[in-house]
């Protein structure tokens, strides 16, 4: 790959530094007024009480919601024997309200979550395709037919204007593809048979040219049936870590509802030897049970789920789980191409060298003349340093006297033939061997010169006129801008970046240090990928890597997190557990981010979710127990005392840290959907800071918001002042 | 608190700090398959073992044999143990004059089941129930092997973390054989020489009948006392000789025999933490686990001895009492305490024997102050986390660490781990079975007896919250397999009997299946490598998190019990 002089693929010209943010085509607010009517309505559908089973803290709330209604009815008619004070009744009301508007701010929250992804689906529905096919048999007859009756291995013909009718492989031809229907981007790309372009997608359009593909996905397993289903949710899986989380969360509900239900028992005790007070209603009970047990995680911890898969598809990345995207935030160490990925695709000149005794001016000359013709972009990089550095314009040649010399792999040069010299440049060795049988002599300084360049990560392009050697043309590959400071943020995330290339050693550290990678593996080969690979998971590391072509597929399947390019093979695709429709190697690193964002929301918002209950057992333990060993003349019992806040009355503090409960889910809904505000940094510095966010935070925002409600209830008249 | 008892603190902790590394590398040899000193004695006797035995000392086990192997053995020890109190009578050195106490099935039942799981929570009075016989062969042999088979849980434990991808946890029986001749018979040995040199009795006299100064006629027990001594604290049992405990002159005579007692209580748990860094590489890890317990510790102190030394201010007012120390008096709350251990002596057994799940109290805490008497309490409520039972502490601590590190380590953005062994779903559920199983037990048994007719039945000295407190803390100190009572609570009753053997089995098997299966998880696992994404779990950090972790855990399962216990109760006599 060092000595190869040109790209014979042709591609799009890079466009120079790609922004590392792209979430252009799928962005939306967060609450989009339609998704947020259809929520709404959603909430109330949730409340079927198959569907709250599914999550153990929000059925608590839910059979709490329907003991307190019925508490409350069964006040209202007399004949039900159930006799309650005109406060205790407004109490009993109000209290199981909040806790039905508790069950359905939780179910808002999922529904809006899942809102955002139907609302995609529904785009991406529009693009599936509905055309007919030209289905081609055997001899090559054509038949026209539905789309969605298309099966694995059949072959199609497409051409211009034609929308490819399901997911296939090219088997003839070449022709530029509009894919904006999946990737939103509206550039077309070029798809050829053979090689790693070959992949079409359903659903994409033909704008040149003709293709022959063979389909290989039958109908409802094509690529935008599988978006769909993804981004709706239909085939969301709960993720091991979510599942972990569900588990310690109903076991701390279990913890509550232990602490809760002995406290009555507890409590008859205590009534009985002070012969005074009351035990706590089942009201107050369930009051305390439900703003004990982590609702707030609770409440969220799917609607964060499916807002990670949201957040990864506006990045234009498609995960095939979700499992695939909390792998990301796992990752240790990132294998990077070299090629596309940190480098600019294509090697560009940065300087003439000519062999002593030899003027500059006339290798310049003679490097612009060798490059006229060469179309590519190393080629063109030559004539542009000619023309910036030595002023040498482009020149008319007589076109039947110039005869151009194409560069072959075996030759390894490309050059012209004028009358009276024949310039030629290519790789060192090649050049070398041209001048020893056309008769010159080599002088040693051209390979000291070559090997300098070699040593600073170039390549050099040896330029000989006639059988005179005059120099060599230094050949840079250009670091993509901005590529050392995402790999600091890496470092500081404790990422290791790995550079796979085909360069030699030499080269491969001067890019490797340029780019500031951690490390680099020379003279790959596929397989020395995949040895990589297995070697730093056996070491316990998690690998991620992205590929294209189809011998990266075994190592795309080996790594923990494999992005496959959407212009690659299908293989690839299909090996990968994501595939980035922008094709943008680089965007590896936003995943990653993601995936540590959607694990570090449910941490913070679980921890803030237990440190809310500190303030919340100092309201309503003493509420509780207010009236407990009174003494004659006192208005409260010694356990008023802890009533630190300061709040009204009993019946004002429950309800005060009721409403704040639900409320606090409502507030959290934007973080749950957006994630909490992510840095790189070291695992100690992040841990710190969310811990004094989301635990130290968490500890204290109840008092002032709790001591705020209690005011605001007694001010409302919602409960007695004392 | 007072520059005397300062010292005295200071001193103790300094002394448990020098012991950590020798007696923890020590351990880490005997069973990591190092060489020790007491090789040359000890090989032959082990080799002689497993040939009675028929062990294959090479073969080991994985979780399940392990715990098999574990339940079976703490099965036949209550088995024996039961049999031999119920035959006592018939047995040599039954004295029928003395022990008068019938030894009932449930009794019987209880204290096997007690001695068995290292709670030995002592429903019966040592002088008046056991015969010698009984006390040698049964307890003392039951503390031997109780101890030793706790020490083996915790090193599978650690073995589980210290391996990749092997699910073998090492041979229980070579554990165990290896626990009880290698580290509790020398230690106790050396021990209990000390104590008889101390005036410890160690004989086997009929119990002596003397008039005392007053005239009144006095029956003196005594008897083959030493032998018993330092290895009920040495093996965190703590079911004393004598119904007193560790508050009876010929069970601990002077300052130095507590300060000895309460280091034999200490030192192992403490130096395990070492041996655990030891075993799995990482020193650093061991040590931060120690400081943890230093610190946690240490605040108990201040908890328990603040109040204590302050004293009940209504009294003092009424009474024009000097509540601070001085020459000649030692001011505070001096009720249910030794003269020769004063306040001092006597918060540091109380905060030692509640955290080193051991029972030998020397004072009694029925008569602390709410919140002094509450210092014990929680300490046992935190699950013996603190030095710990004898091996158990070690995956108590650690259990109380992960949780807080599943959290801890989503909040840094990856699965969560520890030791580079990950947290998934099966590794939670273990872990929150751990964690559920203390207040299930203690919760819903405090209940049932606060409520039920024969629970209330045996508040016979004490009502309101502080008979709720009693309750409370028994059930509390059975399920830590502590055995030390709050006292004033009649328990010789079938009713508690049961209940309190309930809460002791859960308490020891409850936990300890869990650890292990957890440990065989993580045996299984590979090691993910530690990177600057990593969460350290060596550092100060980490610390903090693990106390705010325990203390948090703690606070709300048990907050709504605590308020109407002891702070209540606080909040009465304020």
């Amino acid at each position: 790959m060092a000595t190869t002089l040109t790209n014979q693929t042709p591609g799009p010209i890079p466009d120079g530094i790609e922004p590392a943010d792209r979430r252009t085509s799928r962005t939306r607010p967060l609450f989009d007024p339609p998704i947020v009517r259809r929520a709404l309505g959603d909430a109330f559908k949730k409340l079927d009480p198959r569907l709250e089973a599914k999550n153990p803290v929000m059925f608590v709330v839910w059979i709490g919601s329907v003991v307190t209604t019925l508490i409350f009815l069964a006040s209202l008619v007399p004949a039900a024997g159930v006799s309650m004070g005109g406060w205790e009744r407004a109490f009993t009301g109000q209290i199981a309200l909040w806790l039905w508007f508790t069950v359905l701010f939780a179910n808002f929250a999922e529904a809006i979550a899942e809102g955002r992804g139907k609302a995609q689906a529904d785009e991406l529905r529009k693009t599936r395709t509905t055309t007919r096919a030209k289905r081609m048999d055997k001899n090559g007859k054509i038949e026209e037919v539905s789309a969605s009756s298309l099966r694995k291995g059949e072959i199609v013909f497409c051409t211009v204007g034609d929308v490819i009718p399901s997911d296939g492989t090219i088997i003839e031809g070449i022709a530029s593809v509009d894919e904006s229907a999946i990737t939103g981007e509206s550039a077309p790309v070029i798809r050829e048979a053979g090689g790693d372009r070959s992949a079409v997608t359903g659903g994409t359009k033909v704008i040149s040219d003709q293709l022959k593909i063979e389909i290989t996905a039958n109908p409802g397993e094509t690529f935008i049936d599988r978006m769909i289903s993804l981004v709706e949710g239909a085939s969301r899986q709960k993720t091991p870590n979510e599942i972990a989380l569900n588990i310690l969360i109903a076991g701390l509900t279990i913890i509550f509802l232990l602490a809760t239900v002995t406290l009555l028992p507890f409590a008859l005790y205590n009534v009985g030897q002070a012969g005074s007070g009351s035990a706590p209603s089942i009201t107050v009970l369930i009051a305390l049970l439900v703003c004990l047990i982590p609702t707030t995680i609770g409440g969220l911890l799917s609607a964060i789920g499916i807002a990670g898969m949201d957040r990864v598809m506006q990045y234009n990345v498609l995960a095939m789980s979700g499992k695939a995207v909390e792998a990301a935030g796992d990752v240790d160490v990132l294998l990077l191409d070299k090629t596309g990925t940190i480098t600019l695709g294509n090697r560009q000149a940065a300087e003439f060298l000519p062999l002593p005794g030899v003027d500059i001016a006339e290798l310049a000359d003679a490097a612009q003349l060798s490059s006229l013709a060469d179309e590519t972009p190393e080629g063109r990089s030559i004539v542009v340093l000619a023309k910036e550095k030595y002023n040498l314009r482009g020149r008319h040649l007589e076109e039947n006297e110039t005869e151009f010399i194409p560069f072959t792999a075996q030759t390894r040069m490309s050059g012209v033939n004028i009358p009276g010299s024949r310039v030629r440049k290519g790789a060192v060795q090649a050049v070398v061997e041209y001048v020893k049988q056309s008769g010159g002599t080599v002088p040693a300084e051209l390979q000291e010169i070559a090997d300098g360049i070699s040593k600073m990560g170039g390549t050099p392009l040896a330029v000989v006129l006639n059988e005179k050697p005059l120099g060599i043309i230094y050949l840079k590959d250009i670091v993509k801008g901005g590529m050392r400071e995402r790999f600091d943020h890496l470092r500081a995330m404790g990422i290791r970046t790995i550079m796979i290339t085909g360069d030699n050693p030499l080269t491969a550290a001067a890019i490797a240090q340029e780019a500031g990678v951690d490390d680099f593996l020379a003279q790959a080969k596929p397989e020395d990928k995949m040895a990589l690979i297995k070697k730093e998971q056996a070491e316990g590391r998690l690998v991620a890597m992205t590929g294209d072509g189809t011998n990266d597929a075994p190592a795309l399947a080996q790594a923990d997190v494999g992005v496959a390019m959407n212009s690659g093979t299908q293989a690839a695709k299909e090996a990968g557990n994501m595939v980035d429709l922008d094709s943008n190697p680089t965007k590896l690193i936003e995943i990653v981010e993601i995936g540590k964002q959607l694990l570090m929301t449910r941490g913070a918002l679980t921890t803030f979710s237990i440190a809310n209950d500190v303030a919340k057992y100092f309201a309503i333990i003493p509420a509780m127990f207010s009236t407990l060993y009174l003494l004659s003349g006192t208005a409260h019992g010694p356990l008023w005392a802890l009533n630190i806040m300061q709040l009204h009355s009993p019946y004002s503090a429950v309800l005060a840290s009721v409403i704040f409960n639900a409320l606090i889910i409502i507030a959290l809904i934007p973080v749950a959907l957006r994630g909490v505000p992510y840095k790189p940094m070291g695992a100690a510095a992040l841990l710190r800071r969310n811990l004094t966010v989301w635990g130290l935070f968490g500890i204290l925002l109840p008092f002032p918001c709790i001591k705020l409600l209690d005011w605001a209830v007694v001010a409302l008249h919602c409960a007695p002042a004392h | 608190m007072s520059a005397e008892n300062f010292v005295q603190y200071a001193a103790f902790l300094l002394v448990v700090g020098l012991l950590v590394r020798p007696l923890g590398s020590y351990m880490a040899h005997v069973f990591d398959g190092g060489k020790t000193i007491l090789d040359p004695i000890l090989l032959p006797l082990e080799r002689g073992i497993y040939k009675i035995g028929g062990v294959e000392a090479q073969s080991e086990m994985d979780w399940k044999q392990y715990s098999l192997s574990f339940i079976f053995f703490s099965f036949a020890g209550t088995i024996v143990l039961y049999t031999l109190l119920r035959l006592q009578n018939f047995l040599p050195w039954f004295d029928k004059i003395f022990q008068v106490t019938p030894m009932s099935l449930d009794l019987a039942m209880n204290t096997a089941i007690s001695f068995a799981t290292t709670s030995t929570w002592q429903a019966y009075g040592g002088e008046n129930t056991m015969s010698y016989f009984s006390q040698l062969a049964g307890l003392t042999g039951q503390n031997f092997l109780a101890g030793a088979s706790g020490l083996a849980l915790g090193i599978a434990f650690i073995r589980g973390l210290a391996r990749r991808d092997s699910n073998r946890l090492g041979s229980f029986w070579v554990d165990l054989t290896r626990a009880t001749l290698w580290v509790l018979l020398p230690f106790s040995l050396i021990g209990s020489l000390i104590l008889v040199w101390q005036g410890v009795p160690m004989n086997f006299l009929h119990y002596t009948s003397a008039t005392g100064l007053e005239g009144g006629a006095q029956t003196i027990a005594q008897g083959p006392v030493a032998a018993l001594e330092l290895i009920k604290n040495l093996g965190t049992n703590g079911g004393g000789f004598f119904n007193a405990n560790g508050a009876h002159p010929f069970e601990n005579p002077t300052p130095l025999t507590n300060f000895i007692e309460m280091l034999a209580i200490v030192a192992l748990p403490a130096a395990l933490t070492f041996t655990f860094g030891r075993m799995i590489g990482r020193p650093r890890q061991g040590w931060v686990l120690f400081w943890v317990m230093t610190v946690m510790f240490t605040g108990g102190l201040f908890f328990c001895a603040g109040p204590e030394q302050q004293g009940n201010l209504t009294t003092i007012r009424t009474a024009n009492l000097i509540p601070s120390a001085t020459a000649g008096q030692p001011g505070g709350n001096m009720e249910g305490k030794e003269t020769r251990f004063g306040i001092g002596a006597s918060v540091l057994t109380a905060i030692v024997t509640s955290n080193g799940a051991t029972g030998s109290t020397n004072s009694m805490h029925d008569s602390y102050m709410p919140l002094s008497g509450m210092a014990p309490l929680v300490n046992m409520l935190l699950g013996e986390m603190v030095f710990g039972g004898l091996g158990t502490g070690l995956y108590s601590i650690i259990m109380v660490a992960l949780i807080g590190l599943f959290l801890a380590g989503l909040m840094v953005g990856r699965t969560p781990e520890y030791l580079g062994k990950q947290l998934g779903p099966t590794e939670i559920k273990l872990i929150t079975l751990y964690t559920i199983a203390m207040p299930f037990t203690v919760l819903i048994l405090t209940a049932i007896a606060v409520i039920a007719k024969p629970g209330l039945d045996g508040l016979t000295t004490n009502s309101g919250p502080h008979g709720f407190t009693e309750i409370f803390f028994a059930y509390s100190s059975c399920f830590a397999n502590n055995g030390q009572a709050f006292a004033g609570l009649s328990v010789n009753s079938p009713f508690y009997n049961v209940t309190t053997a309930i809460a002791m089995i859960v308490g020891r098997f409850g936990l300890a299946l869990p650890a292990l299966a957890l440990a065989g998880r993580f045996g299984r696992q590979g090691r993910r490598q530690t990177t600057s994404g990593t969460l350290p779990t060596d550092s100060l950090l980490f610390a903090g998190l693990l106390i705010g972790t325990a203390i948090i855990v703690v606070g709300l399962s048990f907050l709504p019990a605590l308020a109407l216990g002891p702070i209540l109760e606080h909040l009465m006599v304020k």
